[in-house]
């Protein structure tokens, strides 16, 4: 009746999970009871779970992104202490079975929902708003590709008390995360929650594309987007070529665990290596699906900061689709080591280096933005410059790693470690931070507070020193990755460092939170009334903050590239202009619904609870063909309606 | 239907039709939109698709001591299946042309004709499959037959939820008629069903007539 599902699968001899599980699921519980005894369920029904608004569904991007964040920093610092203690006779206080477990959550937590969520949020908040456009191209599925990521953060975070997860690493590499190694639910969870979020991931990459690609203001042409909307169309781009082979990939070693296939098996015609090459064939693109967006944030904060326009618009755009090309031409440096001769190596690692070239152009660009310009150092310009430095240091150790026989030395040790978290935190994660501190504004009509604001960044930087440049140092010296024990006793004082990075990151975090909770007290005082608070040069400043539901009143007519800017120099316009009547869409509980359902059979299919697997999905079907009928969608803003508020702003 | 209808050319967040997406006219009309982003779908799917085709590429060898291609196939019948479905496009096409001068009956029965040689098609693969496996080449034999049946089954899937999908049309042109948004359904479905036949000229050269003259 219930496949695998038994009382055995709750952890009650293991106190640490089951404690972070309780401590969880108390704050939800506590999250529920306030929201019901305060009745704010009809509001938050109404204006955020059904909304189809892009801006609404950024935020809730945004928010999913840094909850998730915090579950998987829980993670780091619980195996950087692991590390620091577990050394020599010390056993720690991890045991293995715990410890593969932790690193293989925290990969997977950190890439696709923290990471994707926060980037995808942040293209969803201001994309619209860039391109002068007052919706994405198919609104109600963007609502349903964020609850479907939303059911995927879910089912990951409900392995830590029910059953448990992967032991595999992030990857989840094949022979052992096949069903005669891990055979238990652990890499099921893994597996279904990719699935159901990736399809969520891919419908998203669908509607953004399309949405850059036909829907823009009149008179933007490509030439005149700004940056961020280039690497957001890069980024998608990135999105439908690269995550249905991750499907498709995931779909085989499904079959391989609950059809007895041979895919990946050691028996029996199965080959590993093609998991592994099919794996990073969308891996290396997801990478670039991650940081071509936080490019964009950082051209468009520099160029704001520096009070001038962004040095050599054109070579930004190509360098953005050279490495959206390249992207898919260097995947074999994830695994040198499989042997595939010197020719195929030395391909591969020079494609590898080569793509550090339009990398480097960007950075150039930045630099000479920068150059002359009057540099403002408000909290998001911080985080632009500390990228800057801290992601060239990961692009060179990057190039180093691209060499072969460097690789072989170095494979999956601490110094890849160091590498990739050197190029996602100082890359990825600031980006991210800076967008948030830089649109914040836009979305909630204040400004954050800049002193906590940039405490925060002082603790991620030195922190992220702090932290990561020993595991250069130890990789080199011979640590590899994912040790629960470290046997050599030399290696203490760099992992005692290590950790106190970590503790200083966690401070960074910990600044976060009181920024956001000293602004929201002080909300009052630093009220955003004119919608452009950084003096900003695209259109997404030139609407209120919060922009109203229809973005512009009118749609904003584009002659050049930095178009608010000019708009700025030119003067507005004198007269009142005549509204139009403007039709929006209607909210729809289709995507929740949809995700509620998927959650459902996502569970059972785990679990292996065939029939309720079959319920959720039939009933997923269902609410999609209700949706698909074509009952009116769009409801109507009359003039008067939309005069009366831009009179109001 | 009038609200569908006026819905249609209505861009949207847009004002004008006259507007089109690629350069600097604004925001395209919904017709256009739509199709893009099925478009963009199917890219997305053959790319999923061409991600099967590698793995059987892959392991088209690994056959494990177990039975090969050529010992397998049965290309009469393949021919047959073949026909079905290249058949079932031909009649989409008209049906859809029919939709599109607003000839509903025309229309259904065109759309009835597709569904019967796609079922066709269906039915003949999964004899062929149930077959296969009564012979103990069944999927988990070898990594040879799980790639097979994979890359086969995956397009069967997708030709039987086409066919799911094309009776959930015509209820909608049935019930609502030729408007604009069924319209629009429909060439869309189209798409995807002509899609399916690229994909499967592929299977039918990659995986049976190379495996039968390997």
């Amino acid at each position: 009746m219930l496949g695998r599902l038994s009382w055995a699968a709750i952890p009650f001899n293991e106190p640490l999970p089951l404690l972070s599980g309780a401590v969880v699921g108390i704050v939800i519980l506590a999250v529920l009871v306030a929201v019901t005894v305060k009745g704010w369920w009809p509001y938050l029904w109404r204006e955020w779970l059904t909304s189809v608004d892009h801006k609404r569904i950024g935020v809730m991007y945004v928010t999913l992104g840094l909850v998730m964040l915090l579950r998987g920093f829980s993670d780091a610092i619980m195996m950087r202490t692991q590390q620091a203690i577990a050394i020599g006779s010390a056993q720690g206080y991890l045991p293995p079975e715990h410890y593969n477990q932790v690193f293989s959550a925290h990969g997977t937590i950190m890439i696709f929902f923290v990471a994707m969520p926060l980037v995808i949020g942040l293209m969803n908040f201001v994309v619209p708003l860039q391109l002068g456009v007052r919706d994405v191209a198919f609104p109600v599925l963007n609502s349903v590709s964020l609850w479907l990521t939303a059911t995927g953060a879910l089912l990951i975070n409900l392995s830590l008390v029910i059953g448990n997860f992967a032991r595999t690493g992030w990857m989840g590499y094949p022979p052992l995360s096949e069903l005669a190694f891990s055979p238990d639910v652990g890499v099921d969870y893994y597996l279904w929650s990719l699935q159901i979020s990736g399809i969520g991931t891919l419908l998203t990459g669908i509607n953004f594309v399309t949405t850059i690609l036909k829907l823009r203001a009149p008179g933007m042409t490509y030439f005149r987007m700004p940056v961020f909307c280039w690497t957001a169309l890069a980024a998608n781009l990135l999105i439908i070529a690269a995550f249905p082979i991750l499907t498709a990939t995931f779909v085989m070693l499904l079959l391989d665990r609950h059809l007895g296939m041979h895919f990946f098996t050691n028996d029996a015609g199965g080959n590993q290596m093609m998991y592994v090459n099919l794996f990073w064939a969308w891996g290396h693109p997801e990478v670039y699906i991650l940081i071509l967006p936080a490019f964009g944030i950082f051209s468009e904060v520099v160029a704001t900061f520096s009070g001038k326009a962004l040095f050599s618009y054109r070579s930004m755009v190509w360098a953005t689709l050279a490495i959206c090309i390249l992207s898919f031409m260097v995947w074999l440096h994830h695994f040198f080591t499989m042997g595939a001769g010197a020719n195929v190596n030395a391909f591969f690692g020079i494609m590898s280096a080569i793509i550090a070239v339009p990398t480097g152009v960007k950075v150039f660009n930045w630099l000479f933005t920068m150059f002359r310009g009057r540099i403002v150092f408000r909290t998001p310009m911080l985080f632009a410059v500390g990228f800057i430095v801290t992601f060239v240091i990961g692009g060179l150790t990057g190039v180093l790693l691209a060499v072969p026989p460097v690789d072989f030395v170095v494979h999956n040790s601490a110094f890849l470690v160091a590498h990739f978290h050197n190029v996602i935190i100082g890359g990825v994660i600031f980006g991210v931070l800076a967008g948030i501190n830089y649109w914040f504004p836009k979305a909630f009509g204040f400004t954050l507070d800049e002193r906590f604001g940039h405490a925060s960044f002082w603790c991620w930087l030195i922190g992220f020193y702090l932290a990561f440049m020993p595991l250069y140092a130890l990789g080199l010296m011979g640590m590899t990755r994912r040790l629960q024990h470290i046997p050599e006793p030399s290696w203490r004082p760099l992992l005692l460092v290590a950790e106190a990075g970590a503790i200083v990151i966690f401070c960074g975090i910990l600044c976060q939170v009181a920024q956001l909770y000293v602004s929201i007290r002080t909300r009052e005082q630093r009220r955003d009334r004119t919608g452009d608070p950084w003096n900003g040069r695209t259109l997404e400043w030139s609407t209120s903050s919060p922009p109203p539901a229809y973005n512009f009143a009118i749609l904003p007519t584009i002659e050049t590239i930095d178009a608010f800017w000019h708009m700025k120099r030119a003067g507005l316009p004198p007269t009142a202009p005549a509204y139009e009547a403007i039709e929006m869409p209607r909210n729809s509980p289709a995507g929740f619904i949809t995700a509620f359902f998927a959650t459902v059979m996502g569970f059972s299919l785990i679990w292996q609870i065939w029939w309720l697997a079959i319920l959720g999905f039939l009933a997923a079907a269902i609410v999609v063909l209700i949706a698909g009928w074509g009952i009116e969608r769009e409801h109507e803003i009359s003039a008067a309606e939309i005069a009366q508020r831009e009179r109001a702003q | 239907m009038t609200t569908a209808t006026t819905l249609d050319k209505t861009p949207i967040g847009g004002r004008t039709e006259r507007a089109r997406g690629r350069g600097g006219g604004g925001p395209a009309p919904k017709r256009i939109v739509v199709a893009y982003g099925f478009w963009i779908f199917i890219l997305s799917d053959m790319v999923m698709f061409s991600a099967l085709f590698a793995a059987y590429a892959v392991l088209s060898g690994n056959t494990a001591g177990g039975p090969t291609a050529d010992r397998l196939f049965n290309l009469r019948n393949v021919f047959i299946e073949t026909m079905c479905l290249l058949l079932s496009s031909y009649t989409c096409g008209i049906g859809v042309l029919a939709a599109e001068r607003r000839q509903p009956a025309r229309s259904l029965i065109f759309a009835a004709l597709t569904f019967v040689l796609g079922a066709a098609f269906l039915f003949i693969e999964a004899t062929e499959f149930a077959r296969m496996v009564e012979i103990g080449a069944g999927p988990s034999r070898s990594g040879f037959l799980s790639a097979f049946f994979t890359l086969v089954g995956m397009h069967g899937i997708h030709v039987a939820s086409g066919l799911l999908a094309l009776v959930y049309l015509v209820a909608q042109v049935i019930a609502k008629g030729l408007g604009a948004a069924v319209l629009r359904r429909l060439l869309c479905w189209s798409l995807f069903w002509h899609a399916l036949d690229i994909v499967w000229v592929g299977v039918f050269t990659l995986v049976y007539l190379m495996g039968d003259y390997h």
